[in-house]
Order: C-alpha cells, then structure tokens, then sequence
C-alpha cells in the first residue's frame, strides 16, 4: 500500500517523567512495539528531590510519524511534558564521546594533531595509546571518529544527544 | 482519609476495593494472593465472583464494566494466575475498556531469583495496560490503588496492573483514601479547542453529504454523549454509521441510522463513507476493518475526528479537523455553538443525500435466502431479536460470523447493552463478559451469541454461572465449522478447508447438563421460536445449540484491500466471484 510518499526527517524530543521504576522500560517499548526508529536514546535523573528525569530521543520518521511519537508519548502515564525541539529555533545538542586510538610513530602524531583541532583531551594515555573525550554535535564526533579510523582505532563509547532549546524558556513555558 | 488504626497490607486492599465502591471483584486464589483473599472471606462489603480461570475473571470484568461505564476489578495469584489474564488484558487495552487487575507477587526479596510462581508481571503485561505497578513498600499500596483506578477511568479507559508481593500484603502500613490522591502526571484533556469546535461548526454547516461514523468512544464518554449524538444528529437530519465497538450509542430503530460500517457493514453504509463531502468522526480511529484500503478511503471528503486521544488521530488517515477532547463535552459545546448560529439544515442539498442513499438502502444488502428445512443463521438472530424485545437485553458474542451476523441483525436502541471483542478479536470472550454483566445487571436477560468454535475456549465458565446462579443464554450458532475462518480458506485459498472444520464436536445438551446447566437443541425453522421462548424463561443458565446452515457465508463484505465501493452482496455473488474477490496484495492485508 503506497502512503503518500513523506520526506524523512530527524527530530529530538525532550520529555519530562517521574523517574519511577520501569520509565525507560516504557518508552523503549513504545518504540519497538511501534516500530519506531531510536537514533539516540539518553536518560538521566535531573532533578532528584523532585524524581524527574529527562530522556532525550532522536527519531527519524515522516512528519506524520513524528507527530504520532509526540502524542504516544504524551499519553504515558508518568510524563510530566514532551517537547519537540526540532520545532525551536536551532536547538541544542551535545554528545559526549571517548575514544580509544592505538599506535606509534607518524600515526600517533597526527591522532594528537587532529584531536587538538577538534579540542578533544586527553583522559588516558601510554606510550601507545590514547583515550581523547570529545564533546560536541554528533556530525562533529561522526567526523572525528572517522579521521581516526585510519590512525589505529580501537573503540569508541559515546552518550548519545543531551538537548535544550536556545532561550531563557524551559519546557514547561511552551 | 487515614484510619488511624494500622492495617496489613490485605486489609489495606480490600479497605481500598470499598472506598472506590467496588462491588463485585471476579477472582481466583493462589499462594501468592492468600492473606487477601484471607480478607475477603471476612467483610461483606466487596462480593467475591470465583471463576474458573482467570482469563474468564477478565473478560467477566470487561462485560461488567461495559455493561455499567464502572471499571471491571480482577484479583488473580502471581506467575499463572497473571499470565492467564494477559490476553483480557490485551482485549480492554485495544477496547479501551476500564479494568484493575490486582495480581499476587512473590516476597519482594524472591523476586528476580526464578522463585515458585514467579513471573515478571509488570514486565509482562507493560505493553498491554494503560499503566502497571509493582508496590514495593505497604505505605504506597493505597495510594497506587488508587491511583490506579484514576488512571484505568480517566482519558482514554484502559486496562491497569497493580503487582502486589506477598510479604507487602502481610507488612503493616498506612491507609490514605481515594480523595487524598492528585495525580502527578496524568491530567487528560476532556475539553475541546473553542476554535476548532466553531470550524467544525462550519464545516457540517456548509456540507452537502454529510454523515457521522461514531464508535466505542461515544460509548465510553457515558450515557450523556449517546444523548447529545442523538440529539445532533436529529437536529441536523443527516445520516449516521457506527462501528462494531459503537452499537447502541444512536438507536438502530430510527430512520437515520445506516446500520454498521466495515468489512461486514451494510452497503448503505459503505457508500455513504466512500462519498459523502463531510466526514464527522467521534470516538473511533479509522482502524483497518473499517477503512479498507486507504489511499481509497473517502476520497471526497473533509474529515473531522473527535477523540479524547491525540495519538489516535492521524495514525492511519489524515484529518482536517481534528479535536482532542472527550465526546460528552465536545458535543456539548458543539451544539451550543450549532444552536446559537441558528443554523438551517440545507433542505435542498439534504434530499439528494438522502435520495443517494435510498437508492444503496434499496439494494437491501443483508438480504439472504430463507430455507424451510434448515435454520439460517441470519433467520435464527432475526428471531433471537424478535423473541427479546421488550426485555431489557444485554448481548455479548465471541468472534466469528455469528458475531457479525448479531451486529447485522440484532439492533441496539441503548448504548452499554452491546459487548464483544473487536479490536483484539478474542474467542471465548463472550461467555465471561455474559456473566460479568448478569452479575451487574441481575434482572436483565444475557444472551451470548456463540459460535460452536469459541464456546469452547472458556467452556468451563459455564460452572461460575451455575455457581452463582447467573441465568445467561448461550445461544450458539452452531455450525460445525470455524465459519469465519472457513469463509476466508474459501475466498483466499481455493476452498481449501484446512483444520476448520470442528471434528467431535460435545454434544452441548448432555454439557449444559453435566454442568447443572440446561441445554436446549433446535434443528428446524419451525422450532426456533418456541425454543427461543423457553430459553428466555428458564430461570437458568442455558445451552442452546441451534444447529444452523454450515457453509452459509457472512455478506455484505468489504474484501481486504478493496476500497469501500467495492462491496461483496451475498445475494450476488456466485462462488466465483468469492474466490477471485482478494487480489494477491489483499491477501497480505487479511
Ligand atoms: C483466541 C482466538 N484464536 C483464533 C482466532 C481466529 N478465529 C477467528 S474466527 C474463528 C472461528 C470461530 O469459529 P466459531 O466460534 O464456530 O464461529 P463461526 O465463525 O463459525 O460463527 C477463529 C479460529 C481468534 N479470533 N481468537
Ligand atoms: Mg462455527
């Protein structure tokens, strides 16, 4: 059956739960029983007196879809708030990664040159490896870990997205 | 309220039960339910229906609750006992049926270590609820519970677990009442958008062929909504169709109603969804029986969809208009906003509507032939119907043609009276669900439309009946085939009847007797009525195996993938055209 044929888009919602047993549970379920994509997927508690924790979702999905994810997400039970960001003005979003890259000689060198340019530190290092912690958007860390694909990578752990709207509003002030 | 005395856990539960005025809990006992049901045995305010399995006590509290607009209250032992439930869990969740299923747990320091009757309930049964619990701590107990209720009620009603480990149910805690409780998250909007409501205003004004396709959400909003549809749709004279789920919210008598919509509704119907200019949906979600194919679907029309839940709306077709809010409060304003405009019906535009659809009506689509000899099983619910007018009846089916052909042929005036598994299409749905609403509605007279295939999935409820002394009608449309499946073998698979046909089938006289019940047969057209008569007067439980025509097929029908202008008629098809009616894509769909 041909549905109308809807471009494909990113979008990263920010929703506030109670962070009660099970939440994460709840939500990942909501995707795989709806086949939805999760592109990335973070959690954490933000405010702990208050038991809220912020999840961050990135999906791709046509605009009927998204849609559709905002209001499956709406009717769970323990969520405070949903918003899509993608709708704010150029939202922000960071990714923290590390990365392991062994070698020696010319190799190393230029592992060291590039992660300068990209101002990823040092965490970790021996005479033939390093570890680099990066910070910033994920094509910025797509780029850097591919530069360091041919200078002895190893492995690579990243956070996934953490995301705000720009401006002194919050989610609640939609 | 706190009660100031300290109360175990159990006690806690049933104190909850009584403060959210629950009279009647359908159960089974187990281990890890024993301190409750210890409880039980010592109050009388909550009455206790024992089943004989669990998923019986479900679909018992399902019809309860369908049949009153109550929740229906389950209470079943931890690892069986819960998994027994989770197919009536899943039937309320597609059904959007309230339900408080309490299920036992092991002591929460067994928990995860594979313990005796140990499953993970909430694990389990998290993508069929609307929400579900584990009570660690006896403090939170009374609290969750209700809550539970709140969420199982509220917004779009739903199935809810509460997971309650056997040593919280021994520990000694703190009672809150039910109006202490503000829910944290769960606020769903009831009220509509003002604005959208004067576009919809619009909208129906300047319509030429309008009509309303109304489902189970009408049902579910309460008794007030039926009353303002009624009210709307007489107001404006347009023509209305409703889903299976909807039956009953407008009257089938009066001269507006189309009958159902979907694969089996009526040809009039049908046709009025594929062309009519305005599209007024309240309360139902455009779900794939009733679309048919969706790039075909109402291709003329402006669509307006009301429904208390957003996700519900631009899920499988694209609206116009919609309105998330609750049905009874929608209309409310609708008509509020409809009445002070003052608008006229467009009289003109009207008749040729109506004349349209006069012609589709004229095709009279759920015409079959009569037999002298054998009973047809459109015939036997036509006499059914006869037979329990004037009564006060309540009707549950299971699933299969004879749960269409009671849709086609059994016509509801009143809403909450009609009970059967749609969106989750469960078998053996229907006996439960008859004596959980003979349980509420003990004066009224339960009939359960039956196949011979599915009264056999929950055969053993007929028990609970005779126990309770619950004098539902079984009326099994017996015709010695999982007709429905065997319908579609004929139509997608060359009539190849594969395992359709119901070998050794009891002889339901001699079970209904075993049972304690009373069986009644029928073979012959001319015996129905008589019968039927006295299976209405038997103050029992009562088989009836009406032996009906084994191969007749349920017509009208929308074959899967067909738009809805392509309607089968049974008086018009030859066998041919049956089994060349679903194209290869179609088959995929069914
Ligand atoms: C629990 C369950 N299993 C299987 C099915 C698939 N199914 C749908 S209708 C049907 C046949 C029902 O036969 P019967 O109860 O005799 O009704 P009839 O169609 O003959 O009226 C089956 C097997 C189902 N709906 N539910
Ligand atoms: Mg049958």
């Amino acid at each position: 059956m041909s549905e109308p044929e809807e471009a494909i888009v990113s979008h990263t919602f920010s929703v506030l739960v109670d962070n009660e047993p099970g939440v994460l549970a709840r939500v990942i379920g909501l995707f795989s029983s709806r086949g939805y994509n999760i592109d990335s997927l973070t959690v954490s508690e933000t405010e702990h007196e208050k038991h809220v924790s912020r999840i961050t979702v990135v999906s791709s999905a046509t605009p009927m879809v998204l849609t559709q994810i905002r209001a499956q997400f709406e009717r769970l039970v323990p969520v405070h708030k949903v918003r899509d960001l993608s709708n704010t003005e150029r939202p922000l979003e960071r990714e923290l990664a590390l990365i392991k890259v062994a070698g020696a000689g010319d190799a190393r060198v230029e592992a060291l040159r590039l992660a300068d340019a990209f101002r990823a530190t040092v965490i970790d290092a021996t005479v033939n490896h390093f570890v680099f912690e990066i910070t910033g958007r994920t094509s910025k860390i797509n780029q850097f870990v591919a530069l360091m694909e041919p200078l002895g990578l190893v492995e690579v752990a990243r956070t996934g997205i953490a995301a705000l709207s720009r401006g002194p509003k919050g989610i609640f002030d939609d | 309220m706190s009660t100031g005395e300290p109360l175990n856990g159990a006690q806690i539960v049933l104190r909850a039960l009584a403060d959210q005025n629950v009279e009647h809990l359908f159960g089974y006992p187990g281990g890890a339910v024993l301190p409750i049901y210890d409880e039980i045995v010592q109050q009388d305010k909550v009455k206790h229906v024992l089943v004989r399995h669990e998923q019986g006590a479900g679909h018992a509290a399902e019809g309860y609750a369908r049949s009153t607009g109550k929740p229906g209250v389950v209470l079943v032992t931890s690892g069986p006992g819960a998994t027994n439930m989770v197919t009536a869990l899943a039937d309320a969740m597609m059904d959007s049926i309230p339900l408080v299923c309490l299920t036992g747990q092991v002591a929460t320091q067994l928990i995860g270590n594979d313990a005796f009757q140990e499953c993970d309930t909430v694990g389990i049964t998290r993508q069929c609820t609307k929400h579900n619990w584990l009570v660690r701590d006896v403090n939170d107990l009374a609290r969750i519970i209700h809550e539970a209720f709140y969420v199982a009620t509220n917004g779009r009603p739903g199935p809810v677990v509460v997971d309650i480990p056997k040593d919280v149910q021994f520990a000694m805690g703190n009672y809150v009442g039910p109006h202490k409780i503000r829910h944290n998250t769960y606020h769903p909007k009831v009220k509509g958008d003002m604005e959208a409501i004067r576009q919809a205003v619009d909208m129906l004004a300047d319509a030429k062929k309008p009509l309303f396709y109304t489902g189970g959400g009408v049902i579910n909003s309460g008794p007030e909504a039926s009353h303002l549809l009624r009210e709307l749709v007489q107001l404006t004279g347009h023509p209305i169709t409703s889903t299976l789920m909807g039956l009953g919210a407008y009257p089938a008598s009066d001269k507006q109603w189309l009958g159902m919509l979907g694969m089996h509704g009526t040809y009039e119907a049908n046709m009025a969804m594929y062309e009519c200019d305005l599209m007024f949906c309240i309360g139902a979600r455009f779900d794939d029986r009733i679309t048919g194919r969706v790039d075909a679907f109402s291709p003329n029309s402006k669509k307006i969809h009301v429904d208390i839940d957003a996700s519900s709306i631009n899920k499988n077709i694209q609206v116009d208009l919609p309105i998330v809010g609750d049905v009874a409060h929608v209309l409310e304003d609708f008509l509020r906003i409809w009445r002070d405009r003052a608008h006229m019906p467009d009289k003109a535009a009207s008749k040729v509507w109506w004349s349209e659809i006069d012609e589709w009506r004229a095709r009279d689509c759920l015409k079959f032939k009569p037999n002298k000899d054998v009973i047809m099983p459109q015939y036997a619910i036509q006499r059914l119907y006869e037979n329990c007018k004037g009564r006060e009846t309540f009707v549950t089916t299971e699933v299969g043609q004879h749960q269409m052909w009671a849709a086609q042929f059994f016509h509801f005036d009143e809403p909450n009276h009609w009970m059967t598994s749609g969106g989750l299409g469960t078998m053996g749905y229907g006996m439960p669900a008859a004596i959980g609403v003979q349980m509420a509605h003990p004066d009224a007279l339960v009939v359960d439309i039956a196949g011979d295939a599915s009264i056999l999935m929950n055969m053993q409820e007929l028990s609970t009946a005779v126990q309770h002394k619950l004098p539902v009608k079984i009326f099994i449309l017996n015709n010695q085939y999982m007709g429905m499946v065997r319908q579609w073998q004929q139509l997608l698979h060359g009539n190849r009847l594969s395992e359709t046909y119901m070998e050794s089938l009891p002889d339901f006289v001699k079970l209904a007797e075993a049972y304690g019940a009373r069986g009644i047969r029928v073979e012959k057209p001319d015996d129905l009525d008589e019968a039927i008569k006295e299976m209405i007067e038997v103050d029992m439980p009562v088989l009836f195996d009406c032996r009906v025509a084994n191969l007749a097929n349920c017509f009208p029908m929308i074959p899967s993938g067909q738009p809805h202008n392509k309607m089968l008629l049974g008086e018009e098809v030859s066998d041919d055209d049956v089994g060349s009616a679903i194209s290869d894509e179609g088959k995929v769909l069914v």
